[in-house]
């Protein structure tokens, strides 16, 4: 059941983000910094967190579930540490994947050699 | 519909207005058209395959014994390590073609981009090459994703001192 739910709740941002990038040409990192923020301000409201615990990785996958996870990392750092916790808890939450992006990717680039664009 | 023009046409054409009109006309036979169906339809198709298989790899380490949260980490840093993999090997710009956002709104997209510059500026060096290229699509994202939360952080941070 948790498959059919990731598949189709994934499946219809993604349909959905489709449709903002066919309507306006966007290019991917512009619709990247959009589903972020998007992500943090649901979440701020209180609507992602909820959802994300019902949809699954459907919710999880997607980058505005990463911005969930960055407000909720704010959000559990404010609680515990206050001021502090502004300046701590977005990349303590965003760590993981970012660091093994950067990783990932600097040694592919060490196995890898460019190629011409398909 | 526009005419169909050469670019011979466009290369003698004088009138530099003229000549926009016919090269734009131009552009728009030769751009491939896919039909709206179709984009939706593998956006929703791969970008959904793609939180499938993260959702059985979070069942896979919950399997193995890996806690909530946990199980959630080792997802993302299995896709992340997939799409990069995928990325050198040039597969996931084909995936990319077909899978549109479907390819682009998942972490994978995110990990496809830090890897595909990473690998494409390798000839300009260590530091302003890789070093500064991965960043293209990554600081941005990171930017943004760390400011926003940071305002809104601010203002729960506001909320926590009355409440």
């Amino acid at each position: 059941m948790d498959y059919i739910k990731a598949f189709i709740i994934g499946g219809i941002i993604c349909l959905l983000i489709q449709i903002l990038m066919d309507q306006t040409k966007l290019l991917p990192g512009r619709i990247m910094v959009i589903l972020i923020c998007t992500g943090v301000v649901l979440s701020a409201l209180g609507i992602y967190e909820p959802f994300s615990q019902w949809a699954g990785a459907g919710a999880d996958v997607p980058l505005s579930g990463f911005g969930n996870s960055l407000f909720q990392g704010i959000k559990k750092a404010v609680d515990k540490d206050g001021f502090i916790g502004l300046f701590e808890g977005g990349f303590k939450s965003c760590a993981v994947g970012v660091s093994a992006a950067l990783v990932f990717s600097y040694l592919a680039s060490l196995v890898f050699q460019p190629k011409m664009k398909a | 519909m526009a005419e169909k023009v050469t670019m011979q046409e466009i290369l003698s054409e004088e009138d530099p207005k003229k000549r926009n009109e016919k090269y734009n006309n131009y552009v728009d036979n030769v751009t491939p058209k896919h039909s709206w169906f179709v984009n939706l339809f593998w956006a929703f198709v791969i970008g959904g395959a793609i939180c499938t298989l993260g959702q059985a790899l979070i069942n896979l380490y919950r399997y193995l014994g890996a806690g909530k949260e946990d199980a959630i980490l080792y997802q993302i840093i299995t896709l992340v390590a997939l799409s990069v993999i995928f990325t050198g090997l040039n597969l996931y710009p084909k995936l990319a073609k077909a899978g549109g956002a479907g390819t682009v709104v998942p972490i994978t997209g995110f990990a496809n981009s830090v890897a595909a510059t990473a690998i494409e500026f390798q000839q300009e060096g260590q530091v302003f090459g890789i070093g500064c290229k991965i960043f293209t699509i990554a600081g941005p994202v990171i930017l943004y994703g760390i400011f926003s939360s940071w305002i809104v952080g601010f203002i729960y941070w506001i909320y926590t001192l009355y409440v």
